[in-house]
C-alpha cells in the first residue's frame, strides 16, 4: 500500500472514537443478552461477540490494517495454532466417559 | 563524529522490527493467558452447574463499569500516538496521562471488588470457599488467579505508559520517532482484548 519504512499511515481521531462506541455498544448487547436464556448457544454468542470486539482492537487500535502484510500473517499464525490447541482438547475430552 | 553527520541521520533506526519484536512478546502473553482459558473451558465443562452458582457471588455492574474503564483507557491510548503524530505533544500527554488515571480506576474498581469478596469469606485458602463445592473452589481459584494476573498486567502496563510519558515530555518520544508508544500501546491493548474475553466468561455466567 505504501513503501514509506519509517511512516505508516496514521488514523484520525474520528475512527477510534467509532471504534470505542461501537465496543461500549457490544459491550451492551453481551450483557443484555447473558440476562436472556438461549441454553446451549449462551456460550458461543458471548464469545462471538467478545471475538468480534477483539477484531475491532486488533485492527483499528493496534493498528493491524494499516500494518505490513507480515503482521497480519503472523496473528493469523499464532491465532492457528491457538485454536488447533483448544480443539484438540475438546476433542480430548468429549470422548471421556469419566473425568 | 560532527553534527553534519548526525544530521544525515546515520543512526540506525527500524520501527517495523521494533513493532514485530512486540508483536511476537504479545504472541507469548497469549499462550500466559491461553493456558488459563483452556483450564478455565476445561473446568466449565466438567462443572457447569457449580460455575453457574459460583459466578452469582460476582458483581456484574462493577464488571461492566470496569469494561467501559478499560475500553476508554485502550481509546486514550490509541488517541495519543494520533496526537503525536499530529505533533500535538502537550495532546498527547495528556491522553497518555488519562490512560493511567483510568488504569488506576481500573485497580480502585478492582480492590473493592476484591475486598467484598474477602469481607464474604471467599478468599483462596478460606474456610468458607473449602467448605463449598469443588466446581465453585475450581470457579474461585480460576477467579482469583485470571483476574489477578490481568490486574498485574494492568499495573504493569500503567507504568509502562507513564515512563512513555516522561519519555515524551523529554523528546525522545517525538512526531518522527514514537515506536517506544506504539509498542507500549500494543500491550495495553492487548490487556484490554484479554479483559474482553475474561468479563463474560466469569462475570455473566450467573
Amino acid at each position: 500500500m505504501h513503501k514509506d519504512e519509517t511512516h505508516q499511515h496514521m488514523h484520525g481521531y474520528g475512527i477510534y472514537i467509532l471504534v470505542w462506541l461501537g465496543l461500549l455498544t457490544l459491550t451492551g448487547v453481551t450483557v443484555t443478552v447473558a440476562g436472556i436464556n438461549l441454553g446451549a448457544i449462551t456460550i458461543a454468542t458471548a464469545l462471538n461477540i467478545a471475538s468480534v470486539k477483539s477484531y475491532l482492537v486488533l485492527t483499528i487500535f493496534m493498528h493491524l490494517r494499516i500494518e505490513q502484510k507480515v503482521f497480519r500473517i503472523f496473528l493469523v499464525v499464532a491465532l492457528f495454532f491457538f485454536i488447533i490447541s483448544i480443539v484438540l482438547l475438546f476433542a480430548d475430552y468429549s470422548f471421556l466417559e469419566n473425568y | 563524529m560532527n553534527t553534519q553527520e548526525h544530521a544525515v541521520g546515520q543512526v540506525h533506526r527500524d520501527d517495523i522490527s521494533s513493532r514485530m519484536g512486540m508483536w511476537l512478546f504479545l504472541f507469548t502473553e497469549l499462550m500466559l493467558f491461553g493456558g488459563m482459558f483452556f483450564l478455565y473451558s476445561v473446568y466449565r465443562f466438567t462443572n457447569a452447574e457449580a460455575f453457574h452458582i459460583a459466578a452469582k457471588e460476582l458483581n456484574t455492574l462493577i464488571g461492566c463499569f470496569n469494561t467501559a474503564i478499560l475500553l476508554t483507557s485502550s481509546l486514550t491510548m490509541a488517541l495519543s500516538i494520533t496526537a503525536l503524530q499530529k505533533d500535538k505533544k502537550k495532546l498527547s500527554i495528556f491522553f497518555q496521562l488519562l490512560t493511567i488515571i483510568l488504569a488506576f480506576g481500573f485497580l480502585v474498581n478492582k480492590y473493592f471488588e476484591w475486598a467484598t469478596k474477602f469481607d464474604h469469606g471467599i478468599y483462596p485458602g478460606s474456610d468458607t470457599l473449602l467448605a463449598m463445592e469443588s466446581g465453585e473452589i475450581l470457579f474461585f481459584g480460576l477467579y482469583y488467579v485470571m483476574t489477578g494476573l490481568h490486574g498485574l498486567h494492568v499495573v504493569i502496563g500503567a507504568a509502562l505508559i507513564a515512563v512513555m510519558t516522561r519519555l515524551t515530555a523529554k523528546g525522545i518520544i517525538n512526531k518522527d520517532s514514537f515506536v517506544k508508544l506504539e509498542s507500549a500501546g500494543l500491550y495495553w491493548h492487548l490487556v484490554d482484548i484479554i479483559w474482553i474475553f475474561l468479563f463474560p466468561l466469569f462475570y455473566l455466567i450467573a
